[in-house]
């Protein structure tokens, strides 16, 4: 069964070598760990991308293969950062307050190390309580569970409840979207007890490991971003391939034809649509502690959409397409946006890039759209065909 | 004064020395981290624009010890991780000397903790909502005693005002700002139930609810004035809709503490005229300073162009850096942070603004009216107020006190006598 | 010199204007509300008849000082300086460099001072401007002293309304400060129709009480006794007693905290070592030792405050010392209550039927475009900015608001228009059997326009100005009432909604769109060219939103990110309504503007909840009733 699986997808072997290759270089060239090429905050940068590419193939796999547009994963995403964020800021606050607690000449009671640390994370957005939902925020493990737990909860009930009212095509999208949209209006309120607008920041400082420098922590989180993309790039193809794939590559070309064919359709999306949440959810966890903050804006409805125009660039329907497109996508963007493109002077006009990547970006990807539907995995596939 | 002059002159004999000498292996470099697309580029944008500004005439002047200054210009696109991915770029790729930049308290609390891992230098020009005060940041805006407190006594002396209605966009700012102010209100005799608080999202265009509810407010006979901590774009919606519902200022005074003549140029202010903002700074004061740097910033950015209480903020900032760095011989961050304190330097609107040890500088308060050509009639400025750092207003903070220069500490328990925490909480 | 000469006949005058106002010079250049009283009551009392003009401009901020003597003069803007006039001849003695004068300008507190010192000499002024002014002032700043004074202008008043307007006000000063009981009490009832907040404010001050604890019943005007724990809580009367009867208060935490602090000797407080002092038993239990010791005062404990509290009675009692017109004014307050709760139910019912109509004008463009069509355009909220957009440039064109206006409609139509035509030529139509690839596509020109749109005018906000007659709001009554503008648009949604109605069940392109929609083959097999029609019906759905985006700059705003502000919402509203009907865009507006008045009807403080509430709402609906409020039936729902 397992050499089986192998065979059938060669492709994953080619992605985990270069995924492999790939760190390894990273590894070999970044400030902590080899030669000082690779700034620190470019490893911040390629860790994040490894992230985005995890998010984005989950996203193809409720998209690209099973039909259901879903423009609200940045929301499991974020619900991610978020668990694991009130972890980080939580332990932090608390040995800062356990230390200048400390030279009182009284010991503190629980009540006022917990009104002290409340105090501390929340006195920024005028309030000193802890929120019901920082109940497990001292826990880490708890807090881990969280991250998992949360999406996947979120995804099961709103997926439930759209599948069992067989809300499809375009209404799912836009009750995605509306999802997000809830969300982010939620959290941007200072009384949901997530700090608002703010958000939770400084979430690069691990606490307990202070003394580490950070070019070595961002390390750490590549190490870990790259295993986590290819875990989950192996889940994702374990759970495409065999039988299973069939039916959802089937839901998606034709779904009133599974159903009549005795499959439970709703199943199959709900179990995709979770597991995909679930990954997303993880996916978050990972990139905030390398973005450093997070908040709100992060959720907005135009990050989900974002999503999909990566997947789509790359090609969906192939799990390294998802990953091409969002590499590709997002470095370029931060490459145009961060003033390295040279401008274009026209004579009578020049072009900023700082200005124009975005309008570059708009018609690049309806031209994808119209003229180049397969993404940029086409071009593999067309190699794959002459190599033949 | 005198003594300004001084370091000035051997500035000068200092720059004429030395320029020709070291300019060769110079290497000064300022970071410059606005905004210049998204959101906020709509207030940055400005911002970068007065840094090159005050990097031009200060190269025109000489650079600074004998060096021209080379500004390095980032985007940070409105984008909070952005920033601090940004602000490691400048503090390590570019090695800059120095960083101007930020707008939104989001995106300060973002950078904060890489400044502080790499002892970075960030001024940072807008006012805020105090609770913070970093080893590696000065604030040269306005802490809320310096805008809020003195505008909220200005109506309690001046209008008489017994009822209050806070109105804030939800976010920090507003937040922590409406926070510090009902308990002052409290402490000054208004009782909780006639204050009135009332939070909308960014870019609230519906205000027709609202404004009847702040009407409906004076039904009990007292006098009602309304504090805006309204940011931005639904600012505009909520002037509309006061004047269609011919709301004057006799009636309800409003003041503002995010409208700005920049903001005002969105709107047809005759309907407006006679309500207020606070601020350290307006365009229309009357100072042979403010004069010249307002021509020199139309000859620059363009005839239309305005100037506002951030800028000056920066001019402040960028020359007290320069001189600091004078003053101190090198750019290194430690030695410019010792010499920043007790740096005067004019302030545009009259007066000297001086550089505090809590990182805040101490700066006049004025209030002005609109007025129906979009700018402010300023009817009342303050002595200088000292910026506060810990608000003496919450008795959480009210114990607390920053002094960087004498206990090395910005943030300090008076009442045990100990540092909380050297490195600051975000 | 010549000035001197002119200004010397003034100066023979015992007591003239310039004098008078020398003596006060501090106060009259630097004015505050609380300095000014004694200054403004010298210049009424001197009887001078060139005091009134003075106040006004002294009001107007037109007075100036002379840096050089001090002199004031009112001032006019001439060539080379200022014109200088002065104050008691009212002549042009001169002019003057801007530097060598200093404007004079009193805040708005002065000036309501001085509008209220005013009054008198305007209650019977022949200009009705400066009657008007009068009584905004005395409505502003009742005052006792008025009473006679505005009763005594009553019968001279010429202008009917103004006159109505001062036996009103007249009323209101008489229910607070009239001589006898009976008088009050008559003018009390007559408040008790009126729905004004002036009105509803004389109440109010009338029934003012204060808050005492007292052992035995007080000799005063009680309104209420109050009950503990029900009226008011233990913690709350025992404040009272604290701040009243100088009672000690109680300890917080932290107060026991820092007394323990201050004593601890040799790592042991009050016979406890200080390492064990980490719970708020162990704390107290220290105090009490060091109490009993006689280093610190007795803690007050819980049962000693409840004891404390039912010792006495809690009472608010009125300021007013007349019971009889304390009665009549709490009557008198209940009947106005009840139909002010009635009246702001009404208005809040107008701002939700507002609100519908602007969600309405948002997403009726996509019901064209998404509900009959199937095409999910996102950038639909473009099409909204660029008709916003086109306003805009309009009116740097044609300055006046009403012609720019009329102008700006119809292109803001024909720009949106050909916009969406070119869309649905060039991208759309190949997209037409891929609608999840329509959205991404339109998303991309999404992006693209709007960063576009920055480019082209920036991102600072452009000002897109109503003309006059829009300005202002139609008042019902005092509570009731709502802006021109948003009654504008309530009228131009219903036109949409009948010209859309019109256009797909009476006009022959309606029944072809209709055909085309419903089965495109057919349609085509008899004669009607689909292609075109589509293209007709898309350029329709814009060319609407471009029109409803002049409407939304002209109430809120207009910049690049507006569409987008209003796309999510338009494509819910479409959605809740049913997809393919007019009817249901406009139930789904009608309910989704209700929905979120009514949340934030229950919850005043904070908006953004009502809209989070609202989307969750729309999420669960949909649940239920998956294909909208009003759902088409059979072959036409397409599936």
């Amino acid at each position: 069964m397992r050499k089986s699986f192998i065979a059938e997808n060669p492709s994953v072997l080619w992605f985990l070598f270069c995924l492999g290759l790939f760190t390894l270089g990273v590894t070999v060239l970044a400030e902590a760990t080899g030669a000082g090429i690779i700034s620190t905050s470019f490893v911040k940068t390629l860790g994040k991308v490894l992230c985005l590419c995890l998010v984005a193939i989950a996203m193809d796999v409720v998209w690209g293969y099973c039909g259901i547009l879903s423009l609200g994963h940045f929301a499991f995403f974020g619900i991610g950062g978020y668990a694991v964020g009130m972890w980080l800021m939580y332990a932090r606050t608390e040995a800062i307050v356990t230390q200048s607690l400390a030279e009182r000449s009284i010991p503190p009671t629980a009540v006022e190390v917990n009104d002290a640390i409340a105090s501390q994370i929340f006195g920024v957005v005028g309030s000193a309580e802890f929120p019901l939902i920082w109940a497990f925020s001292h826990s880490l493990a708890l807090q881990l569970l969280l991250v998992v737990l949360v999406p996947g909860l979120l995804a099961l009930i709103f997926g439930w409840l759209a599948f069992r009212s067989r809300v499809t095509g375009v209404y799912l999208s836009i009750l995605t979207q509306a999802m997000t949209l809830a969300l982010a209006l939620y959290l941007f309120q200072n009384d949901s007890g997530l700090r608002g607008n703010n958000g939770l920041s400084g979430l690069q400082n691990i606490p307990g490991f202070e003394a580490v420098p950070q070019s070595m922590i961002s390390m750490a989180f590549f190490w870990a971003s790259a295993a986590a993309l290819g875990l989950g790039y192996v889940l994702f193809a374990r759970v495409l391939s065999g039988k299973m794939g069939s039916v959802i590559r089937a839901i998606r070309d034709d779904e009133a034809r599974v159903r009549f064919l005795g499959y439970h359709v709703e199943s199959y999306k709900l179990f995709i649509f979770t597991l995909t949440a679930i990954i997303a959810g993880i996916a978050g966890a990972l990139y905030y502690p390398q973005a450093g903050i997070i908040n709100p804006a992060e959720i907005a409805p135009i990050a989900s959409i974002y999503l999909a125009v990566w997947v789509a660039i790359g090609g969906r329907g192939r799990l390294y397409g998802a990953v091409i497109g969002t590499a590709f996508v997002s470095l370029l963007s931060s490459w145009f946006t961060g003033g390295g493109a040279p401008n274009v002077n026209l004579g009578f006009y020049t072009i900023q890039w700082t200005e124009w990547w975005l309008v570059l970006l708009g018609t690049s990807f309806v031209a994808v759209t119209l003229f180049f539907p397969g993404g940029m995995g086409m071009i593999f596939d067309k190699l794959k065909k002459d190599a033949s | 004064m005198i003594k300004f002059t001084k370091t000035l002159t051997s500035a000068a004999a200092l720059t004429v020395a030395a320029s020709a000498a070291m300019a060769a292996d110079c290497d000064v470099k300022v970071g410059v981290l606005h905004s210049l697309s998204g959101t906020m580029a709509i207030s940055e944008t400005t911002l970068k624009d007065t840094m090159l500004m005050l990097v031009e005439q200060q190269n025109a002047k000489g650079g600074v010890l004998g060096c021209q200054i080379e500004p390095v210009v980032v985007d940070p696109a409105s984008d909070w991780p952005l920033f601090a991915e940004k602000a490691r770029e400048l503090l390590t790729t570019h090695e800059v000397d120095v960083i101007f930049g930020n707008w939104t308290s989001v995106s300060r609390k973002s950078v904060l903790p890489v400044i502080e891992e790499l002892n970075g230098l960030l001024f940072y020009p807008v006012q805020y909502e105090g609770e913070e005060s970093s080893k590696n940041v000065f604030y040269t805006g306005a802490a809320p005693n310096q805008q809020a407190i003195p505008a909220v006594d200005y109506f309690l002396e001046e209008l008489g005002v017994e009822k209050f209605a806070l109105l804030g966009t939800d976010y920090v700012y507003p937040r922590t700002t409406n926070n510090i102010l009902e308990q002052y209100l409290q402490d000054n005799g208004i009782a909780a139930d006639d204050i009135f608080v009332n939070y909308t999202p960014f870019g609230h265009s519906d205000w027709a609810t609202i404004v009847a509810d702040v009407v409906a407010l004076g039904e009990d006979g007292k006098s009602v004035g309304v504090i805006s901590t309204i940011n931005g774009d639904a600012n505009i919606g909520f002037y509309k809709e006061l004047a269609a519902a011919g709301i004057s200022a006799d009636d309800i005074p409003v003041v503002a503490f995010s409208v700005g003549e920049e903001e005002l140029s969105g709107l047809d202010t005759s309907n407006l005229v006679g309500h207020l903002a606070a601020w350290n700074y307006f365009q229309s004061a009357e100072t042979e300073s403010n004069a010249d740097f307002i021509d020199a910033w139309k000859a620059y950015a363009g005839d239309e162009r305005v100037t506002n209480d951030p800028m000056e903020a920066h001019y402040i900032g960028f020359n007290m850096w320069v001189n600091a760095v004078e003053a101190a011989g090198t750019t290194d961050v430690d030695a410019v942070r010792t010499a920043m304190y007790g740096q005067e330097f004019p302030n545009l609107t009259g007066g000297t603004a001086v550089m505090l040890e809590n990182h805040h500088l101490a700066k006049p308060v004025l209030i002005g009216e609109i007025q129906a050509d979009g700018q402010f009639d300023i009817i009342s400025k303050t002595e200088e107020v000292p910026g506060d750092a810990w608000t003496d207003f919450l008795p959480a903070s009210a114990v607390l006190k920053s002094d960087w220069k004498e206990l090395g500490c910005g943030m300090y328990n008076t009442e045990t006598n100990s540092c909380v925490q050297i490195k600051s909480n975000y | 010199m010549a000035l001197a000469l002119l200004c010397l006949p003034a100066l023979l005058h015992a007591q003239d204007l310039q004098t008078l106002l020398q003596s006060h010079q501090k106060v009259i250049i630097k004015p505050s509300r609380k300095s000014v009283g004694p200054a403004l009551d010298a210049l009424v009392a001197s009887g001078l008849p060139s005091i009134p003009a003075f106040l006004e401009h002294w009001q107007g901020k037109e007075v100036y000082n002379r840096k050089e003597d001090g002199l004031f003069f009112y001032a006019r803007k001439a060539q080379g300086g200022f014109e200088l006039v002065d104050v008691d001849t009212g002549e042009v003695v001169g002019t003057a460099d801007a530097k060598a004068l200093k404007q004079i300008k009193p805040n708005g507190g002065v000036r309501k001072e001085i509008a209220s010192k005013l009054v008198q000499f305007q209650l019977s002024d022949p200009d009705i401007e400066r009657r008007i002014a009068a009584l905004v002032s005395i409505t502003q700043k009742p005052g006792a002293n008025q009473l006679a004074p505005l009763t005594a202008s009553i019968e001279g008043e010429t202008d009917p309304t103004l006159k109505l307007r001062k036996i009103k006000l007249a009323n209101y000063l008489t229910a607070r400060f009239g001589e006898t009981t009976d008088q009050r009490v008559a003018a009390i009832e007559g408040i008790a129709k009126d729905l004004s907040v002036d009105g509803r404010a004389v109440l109010s001050q009338i029934l003012q009480t204060q808050r005492i604890a007292s052992e035995t019943a007080p000799d005063a005007n009680i309104a209420k006794q109050l009950q503990i724990g029900k009226d008011v809580t233990v913690e709350d009367a025992y404040a009272l007693l604290v701040a009243q009867n100088g009672y000690t208060a109680k300890l917080s935490a932290n107060d026991i905290r820092v007394a323990l602090e201050a004593n601890v000797i040799d790592g042991k407080v009050g016979g406890f070592s200080v390492l064990k002092l980490d719970s708020l038993a162990e704390r107290h239990a220290a105090y009490d030792a060091l109490a009993d010791a006689g280093t610190v005062p007795e803690r007050m404990t819980t049962v000693a405050m409840i004891a404390a509290v039912e010792a006495h009675g809690f009472y608010d009692v009125y300021d007013e010392k007349d019971a009889a017109v304390t009665d009549a004014a709490l009557k008198a307050q209940s009947a106005v209550q009840t139909r002010v709760g009635v009246n702001q139910f009404f208005d809040i019912s107008l701002d939700a039927i507002s609100l519908a109509s602007i969600y309405f004008l948002a997403a009726v463009g996509l019901a064209i475009t998404f509900g009959v069509m199937g095409v999910i355009n996102m950038a639909h909220g473009e099409f909204i900015m660029m008709g916003a957009y086109t306003g805009y440039v309009v009116q740097q064109f044609i300055p006046n608001y009403t012609a720019s206006l009329i102008v700006a409609l119809p292109l803001a139509f024909a720009v949106t228009f050909a916009a969406g035509v070119a869309m649905e030529r060039l991208v759309i139509r190949w997209l037409y059997n891929r609608p999840l690839e329509t959205l991404l596509a339109t998303f991309g020109i999404s992006v693209a326009l709007q960063q576009l749109a920055k480019n082209i005018f920036g991102t600072q906000a452009r000002p897109l100005t109503s003309p006059g007659w829009l300005d202002g709001a139609w008042i019902i009554n005092d509570v009731v009432q709502i802006s021109y503008i948003r009654i504008a648009i309530f009228v131009l949604a219903l036109m949409f909604l009948g010209l859309l109605l019109f256009i797909l069940k009476k006009t022959r392109l309606g029944l072809e769109v209709r055909a085309v929609t419903q089965n495109p083959r057919m349609a085509s097999s008899m004669g009607i060219n689909p292609d075109k029609i589509k293209m007709m019906t898309f350029g329709l759905g814009s060319g609407i939103a471009g029109i409803a985006g002049v409407a939304i700059g002209l109430f809120a705003k207009v910049t690049s990110e507006m569409g987008s502000d209003y796309i999510v919402q338009s494509f819910m509203t479409v959605v809740v309504g049913g997809v393919g009907n007019v009817w249901g865009t406009l139930a789904g507006a009608f309910m989704i503007g209700t929905f979120q008045k009514g949340v934030e009807w229950l919850n005043p403080s904070n908006t953004l909840a009502a809209q989070t509430y609202m989307i969750l709402f729309i999420i669960l609906f949909i649940q239920f009733r998956p294909k909208g409020i009003i759902a088409l039936k059979g072959r036409a729902a397409g599936d």
